[in-house]
């Protein structure tokens, strides 16, 4: 079992490399869209792409300064998934004669110029774990600032946005990472009074109640708000966060099996009580009753996105052939759908394993971190990455009912956008201080016994 | 800690193998299932921008889809005189889906018939887009155009002419009929306010074709199939004397039966059945109805073709000779009244079977479909539908039809050196004063190229007869003095 596989080599040029693969391929998916759907070679497309390329370089040149032993995989996937996605969305504009791509632009800068300066002004993820509390405050804020009369605003029936001016911004989405910050700071300075102390029942450990409760009650209230503002996927994420985290930090598996009753109970509960809830679930099972199907909130959504996927097939139609755009919010919800049809199963497939490869290179930064703090945040971070693109791709392939969440990275939307980024800037970071050789920061050493790269080099050294 | 990550690795992988899982499923397994769902446009949107083959009148386009930049699609379907040909070509609509041969030949017009695969393969390396085929019709549009001129507008009436050897339709027209490019137009909105206004229009109903689709009681003309039931049992021919009382009660019933009050039936209470069929009177046959009983009637409208779903390649309503029937009721029947009921189409088949010798040609719409290339990918050979009766019988019959044409009640229809067999028929509608008025036969009687059918529904006797008849003569006229 070696704990640390990458020699500590900053790889910057690999980086480079790939950044530069990433950058080809969101240019040339972008390019397709023109020549397909007879807009052509633009002056759009240069102001765009260059506009992303050199966002992502500087994002680059600050991991050079700032990080530069961070894993040099995460970016190429992140701007690669990024640009796809401005590619996509451009493409729907075509089709409906928007403009979302251009505010997704200028998104993407701001959530990358914010990554950047999380990267710059932070350094080190450690320094987080002192804002334990004071992430907890800022997410009980942030959930609650759509609740403010006046600020908060309503679409279709979920009032998780606040609206300044013309601007909308979802404060969930940051929530999400405070949150993580507060389970992940409180679960890493309490965790040995959790294992040890409580009582055992049967197979379970219990902690104490006053250990876990300020958890507890933290959380409850996070899923409770989520609830009254009618944020189906929010809650689930917000409760998959919950669990990753306190099983990666106790190591018990009955936190799991818990924690799935509760999904269970909750969800009947919320069926049998809440009408949008019943609404979505009946939409599921039923999606292709004609009555489902032809009724106001019915399956209409799914279901076209589900003929979208259909008539892309193995091959898809090629970017700018379908006809995404008749799938409602083709764009940001449905945006897998969309990509699904012009790029087909192969298409999204790849678009899936960089995911695929984003997550595990998180859990790998997890993996190697030498703080328990670090451990719990990336792999919940990471683990938030996948749950969304889990249940979003799950509700489009109706292997689950079609919950409100985003693609990350891909869908429209620039808090979603943002908090992502933020997500990403993080990963880098704590990967940094994963592969950073230790004789450079001598301080990094010994904090956590699990982690002693040097002997595992030696060992690893003795074999080859 | 570690071995706890490693497992939320796996719990990640398996999240993803599920969401791939579920995307295989829906794009590779079930999209051929998703995409023939009724629920699902796709597919047809897809059609609409491709270029659907064409429907041919002797070779030129009476439906054609013409590259267009307005609008969603990349064509738009263009019918050319779409009155004239309304009822044959059906529409292709975005809103309102497709009817008759639009709808019936659409794998050819689409490209997709199994006459194209090679092209599908080809076209799936090259890049090219699927073209469709084109249909080419039976119709001589000559003829087609001269029939429609004799309906007069504001009469429901159809008019069909057939070649008897081959069973290929020269003409087949309805009226009321309307603009077929209403229902083509791509905005849904546009679709909808112009078929309201279609609603509106008497006797017309856009999804049905009459000469196929209307189901009409024969009135006399189904005294063809009793002349072959009385000839085939040997008890009757053409020199058989029968009564021919004003009025017969009806077995069973106090109620009577009379011959037709305006004809030439009165002056004889006892005659031939040559005279009898020239002047088409009921009461005689009501006592064959009697005498042969309601078997011997059914087994002959089933061999001319009764109770048959037709697809010429359009779909064509079964007619309808009743199952049960009491004494009363068959000889309500074999004057083509009481729930017997029949097809335009089905009458004019009765005309070529008995022309054919006895055999029926399958009736037929398309003569070939072409490549986008021109290159004949099937052509439609002459089918024969069934043995209607004996090449005895049916020259037999077809004397007997020469009378009406020659001293009864077709003689308007009569031209000078040209031998024409037809039988004429009304049937009366309800407790109306409105009848159908029919007429359907062929000529030269001796060697028949042609066999004609003309119904005018719901008409004053007076009317339907002066467009039965003296409208056979024209349309003969048209065709033998080409």
């Amino acid at each position: 079992m070696s704990e640390l596989q990458t020699p500590p080599v900053p790889r910057r040029n690999m980086e480079l490399l790939l950044l530069l693969l990433a950058l080809f391929v969101s240019l040339a998916a972008y390019y397709l869209v023109g020549l397909n759907t007879d807009v052509g070679f633009d002056q759009d497309f240069l102001v765009q792409g260059g506009i992303l390329a050199g966002l992502a370089l500087m994002v680059h040149v600050s991991l050079r300064i700032w990080a530069k032993y961070a894993d040099p995989v995460i970016l190429p996937s992140v701007v690669a998934l990024n640009g796809i996605g401005l590619a996509m969305i451009h493409r729907i504009d075509i089709s409906k004669g928007s403009t979302v791509a251009f505010r997704q632009l200028l998104w993407t800068g701001v959530a990358i110029v914010v990554a950047i300066v999380v990267l710059w002004a932070i350094r080190d993820h450690r320094t987080l774990g002192k804002f334990t509390y004071i992430a907890l405050l800022v997410s009980v804020v942030l959930l609650l600032l759509p609740m403010v009369p006046g600020l908060g605003h309503e679409v279709y029936g979920a009032r998780i946005w606040i609206k300044i001016g013309s601007m909308t911004f979802q404060p969930g989405e940051i929530a999400k990472i405070t949150l993580a910050i507060f389970f992940a700071g409180y679960l890493s300075s309490n965790r040995d009074l959790i294992l040890m102390a409580g009582r055992k029942i049967g197979p379970l450990q219990l902690p104490r109640a006053r250990d876990l409760a300020p958890m507890i009650v933290a959380w409850l209230v996070s899923i409770g708000v989520l609830v009254m503002q009618r944020d189906l996927g929010s809650s689930i994420l917000l409760f998959g966060l919950f669990l990753v985290i306190i099983y990666v930090a106790t190591g018990r598996i009955s936190w799991i099996v818990i924690g799935m009753v509760f999904v269970t109970v909750g969800g009947i509960f919320a069926y049998q009580t809440m009408a949008h809830v019943t609404r979505r679930i009946d939409g599921w099972l039923n999606a292709f009753d004609p009555n489902v199907y032809y009724a106001k909130y019915g399956s209409a959504q799914i279901v076209e996105g589900l003929f979208g996927l259909a008539n892309g097939g193995l091959l898809g139609t090629g970017l700018g052939n379908g006809r995404p755009g008749d799938v409602p919010l083709a764009n940001s919800d449905m945006i897998i759908a969309s990509l699904g049809e012009e790029l087909g199963l192969i298409g999204l497939s790849a678009i899936v394993l960089l995911y695929v490869i984003l997550v595990s290179r998180g859990l790998r930064a997890a993996l190697g971190a030498r703080d328990t703090f670090g451990k719990l945040l990336a792999t919940g971070l990471s683990f938030t990455l996948a749950l969304q693109c889990f249940v979003v791709i799950g509700g489009v392939t109706r292997l689950i009912p079609l919950t409100g969440l985003t693609t990350p990275f891909m869908a429209a939307g620039g808090s979603s956008l943002l908090a992502n980024w933020i997500i990403v800037a993080l990963l880098l970071m704590i990967s940094h201080n994963a592969r950073r050789p230790i004789a450079v920061n001598p301080s990094a050493t010994g904090e956590v016994a699990t982690a002693a790269p040097g002997k595992n080099r030696l060992r690893k050294g003795a074999k080859a | 800690m570690n071995q706890a990550i490693r497992n939320t690795w796996m719990a990640v992988m398996l999240m993803f193998l599920l969401a791939l899982g579920a995307l295989s499923y829906v794009q590779f397994f079930a999209a051929g299932d998703l995409n023939d769902n009724a629920l699902n446009r796709r597919p047809l949107y897809k059609e609409f921008d491709l270029p659907r083959g064409a429907i041919l009148a002797d070779g030129k386009p009476i439906a054609e889809s013409v590259p267009t930049t307005e609008g969603q699609f990349d064509y738009q379907r263009v019918y050319n005189d779409p009155e004239l040909y309304a009822h044959l070509t059906g529409f292709y609509s975005l809103t309102f889906g497709s009817r008759q041969l639009e709808s019936a030949m659409n794998k050819e017009l689409t490209g997709q018939s199994d006459d194209q695969w090679l092209d599908r393969i080809k076209n799936l390396f090259s890049g090219q887009a699927t073209q469709g085929a084109s249909v080419e019709t039976t119709i001589d549009p000559r003829l087609q155009k001269v029939a429609y001129d004799l309906i007069p507008n504001g009469v429901q009436g159809t008019i069909i002419v057939s070649e008897p050897k081959t069973g290929n339709i020269l003409a087949m027209v309805s009226k009321p009929s309307y603009d077929t490019n209403l229902m083509a137009v791509q905005s849904s909105k546009r679709a909808n306010e112009n078929m309201n206004k279609l609603l509106d229009v008497p006797g017309l109903n856009i999804n049905v074709n009459p000469a196929v689709g209307h189901l009409i009681p024969p009135g006399s003309t189904f005294k063809i199939f009793d002349i072959v039931a009385g000839l085939e049992s040997g008890k009757y021919n053409a020199d058989t004397v029968m009564k021919n009382p004003a009025r017969i009660k009806l077995p069973g019933s106090t109620a009577t039966l009379g011959n037709f009050y305006g004809g030439n039936c009165a002056a004889k209470t006892e005659a031939t059945l040559a005279w009898i069929v020239a002047n088409s009177c009921n009461t005689p046959f009501v006592s064959m109805s009697q005498d042969l009983g309601a078997e011997a009637f059914r087994k002959v409208t089933t061999n001319f073709g009764f109770g048959q779903q037709l697809n010429i390649p359009v779909k064509v309503t079964p007619s309808v000779f009743p199952a049960e029937l009491t004494g009363s009721q068959l000889a309500q029947s074999v004057i083509g009244q009481f729930d017997v009921k029949v097809t335009p189409l089905q009458m004019n088949m009765a005309a070529m079977g008995i022309a054919n010798g006895g055999v029926i040609m399958e009736p037929n719409l398309v003569k070939q479909v072409m490549a986008p290339d021109l290159r004949v990918l099937s052509t439609t050979k002459p089918k024969v539908l069934g043995t209607a009766t004996s090449p005895e019988i049916a020259a037999q019959v077809t004397d007997l039809m020469r009378g009406p044409v020659q001293y009864g009640t077709a003689r308007s229809a009569a031209i000078p050196g040209l031998d024409i067999a037809a039988k004429t028929g009304t049937s009366q509608i309800g407790n109306t004063d409105l009848v159908n008025s029919w007429i359907t036969g062929f000529a030269p009687a001796d060697d028949p190229q042609v066999a004609v059918t003309i119904v005018m529904e719901k008409i004053d006797f007076k009317t339907g007869s002066s467009l039965t008849s003296p409208n056979l003569k024209k349309i003969l006229e048209a065709v033998f003095n080409q």
